[in-house]
């Protein structure tokens, strides 16, 4: 079922699982002494190879998958991204770094950068404030709180894929965005919200708004349950009104919460494919391409194996540029950093 | 929900334990006038509005929807959903989806939790290394490594088939799963250790009877989490699973709803039972996914 353990790891799972099994189970008091086992299978073992040997059927086999579905298809990303190659026959052509000139001097590639960015930044700047004003709201005690808390999320939890083709028949001309836009007056305004090239862009956003503002409603929600009571009471004993305690104390002692989604948005935005592909393909006219919609469209759909991988590189850079500039100076605060298992002191 | 649900929490785990939440504490501050229910209907009503759309959408028939794009049924037109529900195609998708979720689930629970229990609760050398390994895992997205995976998976056969796509899969939901239970097997007290081996049970006697059967709620979180990234995935799927007679419901949908451009009313049904089974799993879940999403990102 699972990929049989390659390497060192073959030789270690199954012998470690054989381990446990014949050797009774009094024998196995943790930290006995290697030379102490009366037993054949503990003496040939001494408690810290027996231990070497458990830890590696543990995790053996999740590192085998993780070795051969991420490792090795990452480097050879690196690799295929200095051939020039179709994905059949040799790898031969090597070009060196021209695939990496070549998409950083293509114009379709630096406008999916471009548009990358504008979603990061229009993501954060349309769901923080609509995110934090949904949370406040289900904070106060009103009737039906748990319906609507499940009713936002909703959108987040469908796939883009169906989600999207719900919204290409909505905005089709004729459908029901342009029957709403005029049935509030405004039938001057109804357009072709994914058929022109300036505003397609703007039309994707509020499908992503759509389809993401649950996350962040229920990542803020969580943060304000954190936020102790007796916060609450002192302000209103000092005359607080209820703005005034968001303003001054809800929502700065929310900041980390509010940091954490920020990553999370910024790094859901970087790798965004789907929904766009759904959308619009990334058209009209390359208005709404993403780095990952080019990185597919010259992969698989032009065959441009080697070409692709280096923009999967550059795509990578890029997010871990992001993401390291990210932690350094928005999240440095919040000792966010650490490998470690540390509980976090609130 | 691909990507964003299984983006990489950054790196602080968080113990999952089972939330001692206080409800409705916050009634001191704040009740609801009717501007706040205003907002709060319009916020349900613009989020609810397309599901609805679809819904009813999938009972009226291509000639109601052209007349007029807002309107109720009149009369209700059950074909299109009778149409779909007798295709082949659909239970099929559904089926494969079904598969590949469940394949990705397991591996990544099995593995997840067997990779998690020395990394929580054996001292060694290079444990922390060892994690590390996990926790890097979480800067390479899937996206980044598509190409190569896509060769991979062909080299290895296994294009349209379920393995082809959960494999995969699970590698990628692997990290995560780790970073969350680690903290969470880590948090089970250390008494129960002692406890065990003064009985003889060895540790992995004990990882079977004693650990496993205790961290159920951290594994259902991890486990609802991967099956609905897998259930929703679209970007791998749609490059190795090219037979039509191997493919998921998401490709199923857009395959549908551009052969049947035409026929908006069957893809609206078609559509609507696709988020079915994702709404009721959702309903079922909610708590767990919350709980896991908070968990993953908050201390």
């Amino acid at each position: 079922m699972t990929p049989r353990p390659t390497g060192a790891d073959v030789a270690a799972s199954p012998r470690g699982a054989a381990g446990a099994a014949d050797r009774p189970d009094r024998s196995a008091a943790p930290a006995r002494p290697s030379g102490g086992g009366r037993r054949r299978s503990s003496s040939r073992l001494s408690a810290r190879t027996r231990t070497r040997l458990e830890i590696a059927f543990f995790t053996g086999p999740a590192l085998v998958l993780l070795g051969l579905f991420i490792v090795v298809p990452v480097l050879q990303a690196v690799r295929y991204s200095v051939f020039d190659w179709n994905g059949l026959g040799p790898l031969d052509d090597f070009v060196g770094l021209d695939n990496y000139a070549r998409a950083l001097g293509d114009t379709v590639f630096t406008g999916a950068v471009v548009n990358n960015f504008v979603i990061i930044a229009l993501s954060i700047a349309i769901q923080l404030p609509l995110g934090l004003a949904i949370a406040l709201l289900l904070n106060r005690d009103i009737r039906g709180r748990g319906f609507l808390r499940v009713v936002i999320f909703m959108p987040y939890v469908l796939a883009e894929v169906v989600a999207g083709v719900v919204w290409v028949l909505l905005l089709q001309p004729n459908g029901l965005v342009d029957a709403v836009v005029e049935g509030v007056g405004l039938g001057g305004l109804t357009q072709l919200w994914l058929g022109d090239p300036d505003i397609a862009l703007g039309t994707v956003m509020v499908v992503l708004t759509w389809k993401y503002l649950g996350l962040a409603v229920i990542l803020f929600l969580a943060g304000l349950q954190g936020v102790p009571e007796d916060v609450y009471e002192a302000a209103q004993l000092d005359g607080a009104s209820w703005w005034q305690v968001q303003r001054r104390v809800t929502i700065p002692l929310l900041g980390p919460t509010i940091r954490t989604w920020g990553f999370l948005s910024m790094i859901g935005s970087l790798q965004l494919f789907d929904m766009v592909w759904i959308l619009t393909g990334g058209g009209p006219a390359n208005s709404t391409v993403t780095m990952a919609i080019y990185l597919i469209n010259q992969g698989t759909e032009r065959g441009l194996y080697g070409y692709a991988s280096a923009v999967a590189v550059l795509l990578f850079v890029i997010s871990l540029v992001l993401a390291v500039l990210y932690q350094t100076f928005v999240l440095r605060r919040d000792n966010e950093v650490a490998p470690k298992p540390r509980r976090a002191a609130r | 929900m691909s990507a964003p649900t299984t983006t990489p929490a950054p790196g602080r785990p968080v113990p999952l334990q089972p939330e001692p939440r206080r409800r409705g504490r916050r009634r001191s501050f704040g009740g609801g006038g009717p501007l706040v229910y205003a907002v709060a209907a319009l916020v349900v009503v613009v989020t609810v509005a397309p599901v609805a759309y679809a819904f009813l959408g999938g009972f009226r028939s291509n000639a109601q929807l052209a007349a007029d794009p807002v309107g109720l049924p009149s009369p209700w037109v059950v074909d299109n959903y009778v149409a779909v529900l007798t295709s082949a195609s659909f239970w099929r998708y559904t089926l494969n989806s079904t598969l590949v979720a469940l394949i990705t689930t397991v591996v990544v629970s099995v593995l997840g939790v067997m990779a998690a229990y020395p990394l929580a609760r054996y001292r060694f050398k290079g444990r922390e290394a060892l994690a590390l390994v996990f926790t890097l895992g979480l800067l390479f997205p899937l996206t980044v490594a598509i190409i190569p995976l896509f060769l991979l998976v062909r080299d290895l056969q296994l294009t349209n088939t379920v393995w082809g796509v959960a494999l995969p899969q699970a590698a990628f939901a692997l990290p995560l799963t780790v970073v969350i239970l680690r903290p969470f097997l880590a948090a089970l007290p250390k008494e129960l250790e002692e406890a065990a081996a003064i009985d003889g049970a060895s540790r992995i006697g004990f990882f079977w009877r004693v650990l496993l059967p205790l961290s159920g709620p951290g594994l259902v979180t991890v486990g609802v989490l991967a099956f609905v990234a897998s259930w929703n995935a679209y970007l791998l799927p749609l490059l190795v699973l090219s037979d039509p007679a191997s493919q998921t419901l998401p490709l199923g949908v857009a395959s549908f709803s551009t052969q049947y451009a035409q026929d908006t009313a069957g893809v609206l049904a078609f559509t609507s039972l696709a988020m079915i089974p994702a709404l009721v799993f959702f309903l079922a879940m909610q708590r767990r996914i919350v709980n896991g999403l908070q968990g993953a990102v908050k201390g």
